[in-house]
């Protein structure tokens, strides 16, 4: 029941924000408010029970013979719902401050879809097969869709045409065929542990159903099929925090580590030589990202490339193949929601005060905005894995699975890569604290508004406590390959 | 009761039919609504009961004044036909429940008696096809569904409705005449007109190459009558010029039934009888079902008509239906059926809502919509939800045929893999030609300060009604897939 009462909080949520709207603006952001935490502690309730090994699920119905709607909970989607649900929480208080900040029309529209999307989220992450992991994948799609042409002119229509335009064109064209290729002949398309594929597709075949999988998995945005992701960055900076850094990008990896631990079985694809392509891809994107994004002056427009770049570190991990690296894969969902909501709040709590976009106006700006610009700093290090942060526990566990698997090219690539987010990162952050402010243009600003700065601190804090505080979270992963932690 | 259970499958034709002349009695515009609207929703309440019963794969005879079959008039109902009067009957009540406000902007009251009337011989006229088991009533019931649908196209207040039902008038009559020729020619060589009895008899014709010409002028005259490309040209001025709610009613389901009637005889009769029959059947429709379906996407996407922009888009999902069949397996023909019945739904629905636009908007163009979200949110909301179907979204009805669909193709070797390829490159430009309208309506400013209000609330109600149930059964499609099933393994045994 808690599971279906998930999903039903948000959809209500929306619901109550709609009605609420007609009354104040107030009480609709109570009720947003009051939603996410609902959702929260619901999720997080169901989290001891998954801790002692439980699977709770529930079949709702069945939709054609075979084939049914259901919801089954393990470590992975259990943490990602987690992270989703509990983010939001911050990403609510946020954008009240920066909607209000900015004076952004239709608000209420804003905030429904947004409660909309967190249930398709959640029906992602609890998703017990493939059918209804598609139905929740395409329905968030379509219901981000508002959010990033959310600003209605020309420009922005173009850039959602493009975010729809990609999605929908490798899900339908790419990633349907693959569930259907995959229902046909495993007889039906359950997330099981150890995979379902052994014995059914072997040789070459395989390595093209992945590629049918990881590329039709358009949000986990491995080149080329990243370009909605830029694209995306048009909408209000709480939805590239929330949507477009934790819940829409991480559904994609999601799905794609889901796949590829409960369809393909990594044993499985480890012995099958066709499936080696899935690593040079991720670490190919993982390089030609970072090197795009060091060329990026627009300030969202290079966390976008960073965050392309970063979920290819989940795919790679995955790829590896290795238990450890999986493990590394889903820490390194949670480190890197931390570490690139952070930014995005600070990103958009420099927009909100100062109405800045593009790096090179950022000079100096640390001492206008001591609050965001530590958090942003934080953010940073985590990117690049530097301790004490968030991004160094999942960059241990990536790197021990790949000396596990002798993988050299995992290594080589995080090394590089780890050498390019520092080079364009760090710049900025030197930048914005010992540079010199430019004269002129909207020089007199202070902070942001007090919201934005408890959300952004809570997430900085996070991105920290990661590092000091990982334990449960390995625990809980450590289960997808067996038993409670070895 | 039980002594009516017995006469379903004649009172599915006697009730709309006898009510026709009723109609025209009364006069009273209201009333002859209510008439209607009654006797359609008992046909549908028939319809239903009768679905009921031949689920499984049984069927239904019934000897018109209990003459046996041969001699007399046989009427049958199995669950190819259940399925088909199931969209014939739902799509007429729903239409008609939202009928009144938009028939009395389109057509002057005193002769709406008339057309209520050519509204139920036309449902007549459909439901005698889908029940009866002679392949001239079939003939018979056709000429007179055809020619009551060319009334109701031409009632409406657009003259050029006139040259687009007299195109639909001669295109018509040739499919029909060449039906006949196709059934004269059987009925010289076997001496029966009961498809179940042709099926016997024509074993035992020597000569099979008037059966050959029967099989071709038959083929031929029914794409015809389906609009099955190239022979689709009448579809889309006839369906843009009739009035709103006739669209509704006859896009759902008038060329669908033309291509029961196509598969009913080409299984029944010819398949098993006709050697190498099945491929002379797959490579004739293949490669035009393919052909509508990539040239009237790309049409849609560029026409700025909105029912025009629909019924192209009709042609192309003609030709997902014939693709399903044209693979002659059971999953694909299972597909075939499945789309017919979820196809009625999308696109009834997406026709009600140019309904609801037509209520405010004289010119149904894309650039009059500009904006119209605003005014109409429930009507725009419709829309997209009913687009969504089209595409094919998961959640949606549209979305099982596709899988059927796909999964046939898969299953269908080596062709299988380009098969997918166009089906999906279709769902893509679906996705253009519905954004497109979305685009426009939602964030495009008002071009003039029109007066938009939304649509009557018993139109939207009837929107919203096809809208839900294109999302009920896209998440329980138990009902459809099952008697698209029976259907399809019924039609396939009779392959030998």
């Amino acid at each position: 029941m808690t599971i279906l009462a998930s999903l039903a909080i948000p959809l209500a949520g929306a619901l109550a924000i709609l009605l609420a709207s007609r009354v104040s603006d107030n009480l609709r952001e109570t009720m947003t408010l009051v939603t996410a935490l609902a959702l929260a502690w619901n999720v997080w309730s169901l989290l001891p029970a998954i801790m002692a090994g439980e699977r709770p699920q529930v079949t709702l119905f069945e939709v054609i013979p075979g084939i049914d709607i259901g919801f089954a909970i393990e470590p992975l989607g259990m943490l990602f719902a987690a992270l989703a649900s509990g983010l939001w929480i911050v990403n609510s208080i946020y954008s009240i401050g920066y909607m209000r900040g900015n004076k952004e029309k239709k608000q209420t529209r804003f905030y429904v879809f947004f409660a909309f999307s967190l249930a398709a989220t959640i029906g992602i992450a609890f998703a017990a097969n493939l059918f209804t992991l598609f139905l929740f994948y395409e329905a968030l799609t379509l219901l981000t869709y508002p959010l990033v042409s959310h600003k209605g002119d020309e420009k922005t229509l173009r850039s959602a045409r493009v975010y729809l335009g990609i999605l929908l064109t490798t899900s339908i064209g790419l990633l349907l065929p693959a569930i259907i290729w995959t229902y046909v002949v495993a007889g039906n398309g359950n997330f099981t542990p150890g995979g379902i594929l052994a014995g059914h597709v072997e040789g070459p075949a395989l390595g093209l159903l992945l590629g049918l999988f990881v590329f039709g998995i358009g949000k986990a945005a491995v080149m080329p099929v990243h370009r909605w992701l830029p694209a995306a960055m048009v909408a209000p900076t709480p939805v590239s925090a929330l949507l477009h850094a934790v819940a829409v990008v991480k559904a994609g990896v999601f799905s794609v580590t889901k796949v590829i631990v409960y369809i393909f079985g990594i044993e499985h694809l480890f012995s099958t030589p066709s499936s080696g392509w899935l690593l040079y891809a991720a670490a190919f994107t993982i390089i030609v990202a970072s090197l795009v994004a060091l060329r990026q002056q627009n300030l969202k427009r290079l966390l976008a490339y960073s965050t392309v770049a970063q979920l290819s570190y989940v795919i790679m991990a995955a790829a590896i193949l290795k238990p450890l690296a999986e493990i590394g894969a889903s820490i390194h969902m949670v480190a890197h929601a931390f570490g690139k909501i952070t930014l995005f709040f600070a990103a958009g709590a420099i927009y909100t005060a100062s109405k800045k976009t593009e790096i090179g106006q950022l000079s100096g700006i640390g001492r206008r905005m001591p609050w965001t610009m530590t958090a942003f700093t934080i953010g940073a290090l985590s990117m690049i894995g530097v301790p004490p942060t968030g991004g160094f526990v999942s960059k241990w566990f990536i790197l021990a699975g790949a000396f596990q698997a002798d993988n050299y090219v995992a290594i080589f690539t995080i090394i590089t890569s780890t050498v390019l987010n520092a080079a364009y990162f760090l710049p900025i952050v030197f930048i914005a604290w010992f540079g010199r402010e430019t004269e002129g243009a909207g020089a007199h600003h202070g902070e942001a508004p007090l919201p934005i700065i408890i959300a952004l601190t809570t997430t900085a804090a996070l991105t920290i406590l990661f590092f000091l505080f990982n334990g449960p979270v390995i625990a809980l992963e450590a289960q997808i390959f067996g038993g409670p932690s070895s | 009761m039980s002594a009516l259970q017995a006469h379903l499958p004649a009172l599915q034709v006697i009730v709309p039919m006898l009510t026709a002349p009723l109609v025209i009695l009364v006069k009273e515009r209201r009333l002859c609504w209510a008439a209607t609207l009654l006797a359609s929703f008992c046909a549908l309440a028939i319809a239903v009961s009768l679905c009921i019963d031949v689920l499984h794969g049984d069927y239904i005879r019934y000897l018109m004044g209990s003459w046996p079959a041969p001699w007399g008039i046989e009427l049958r109902v199995d669950a190819f036909s259940a399925l088909l009067l199931l969209i014939v009957n739902g799509a007429s009540s729903l239409a008609l429940v939202g009928a009144t406000a938009s028939l009395d902007r389109d057509i002057e009251s005193s002769r709406q008696p008339l057309f209520y009337a050519a509204w139920l011989l036309a449902l007549a006229g459909l439901n005698g096809i889908l029940v009866t088991a002679d392949a001239f009533n079939i003939f018979v019931f056709m000429e007179i569904s055809a020619l009551a649908s060319y009334v109701l196209i031409s009632a409406g207040p657009n003259r050029r409705a006139l040259p687009a039902v007299f195109k639909y008038l001669i295109m018509g009559t040739i499919g029909a005449t060449f039906y006949l020729i196709g059934v004269g020619l059987i009925y010289l060589m076997t001496g029966t007109l009961n498809i179940a009895d042709m099926e016997l008899r024509i074993h035992e014709v020597a000569d099979q190459r008037p059966i050959l010409v029967a099989a071709g002028f038959i083929t031929v005259g029914l794409a015809l009558k389906a609009a099955v490309f190239p022979l689709h040209v009448w579809l889309p001025n006839a369906y843009t010029y009739a009035p709103n709610m006739v669209t509704v009613f006859l896009a759902a389901c008038a060329t669908k039934v033309s291509l029961y009637i196509l598969l009913r005889i080409d299984f029944f009769v010819f398949q098993q009888n006709l050697s190498g029959h099945d491929f002379q059947f797959s490579y004739f429709l293949m490669p035009l079902s393919l052909l509508a379906i990539l040239v009237a996407s790309t049409v849609a996407m560029f026409e700025p008509n909105l029912k025009r922009l629909l019924a192209w888009s009709s042609v192309a999902q003609i030709g997902y239906i014939t693709l399903g069949a044209s693979l002659v397996s059971v999953a694909g023909i299972t597909a075939s059926l499945l789309h017919m019945f979820n196809h009625a739904l999308a696109k009834g629905a997406l026709f009600l809502v140019l309904a609801c636009l037509g209520m405010s908007l004289r010119h149904l163009r894309i650039e009059n919509i500009a904006g119209i979200a605003k005014q109409m949110p429930w009507t725009m909301a419709a829309f997209v939800l009913a687009g969504l179907s089209l595409i094919g979204v998961p959640g949606t009805a549209g979305f099982i045929s596709k899988w059927y669909l796909i999964t046939a193709a898969l299953d269908s070797g080596p062709w299988g893999t380009a098969l997918i390829a166009i089906i999906i490159i279709s769902s893509l430009m679906a996705v253009v030609y519905i954004w497109r309208i979305v685009e426009t309506a939602y964030f495009q400013p008002a071009a003039e300060q029109a007066v938009v209000s939304e649509a009557p609330l018993l139109l939207l109600l009837a929107t919203w009604t096809a809208v839900a149930l294109n999302f009920y059964f896209g998440l329980s499609a138990g009902l459809p897939v099952e008697l698209a099933d029976s259907a399809a393994r019924l039609l396939m045994g009779h392959m030998r």
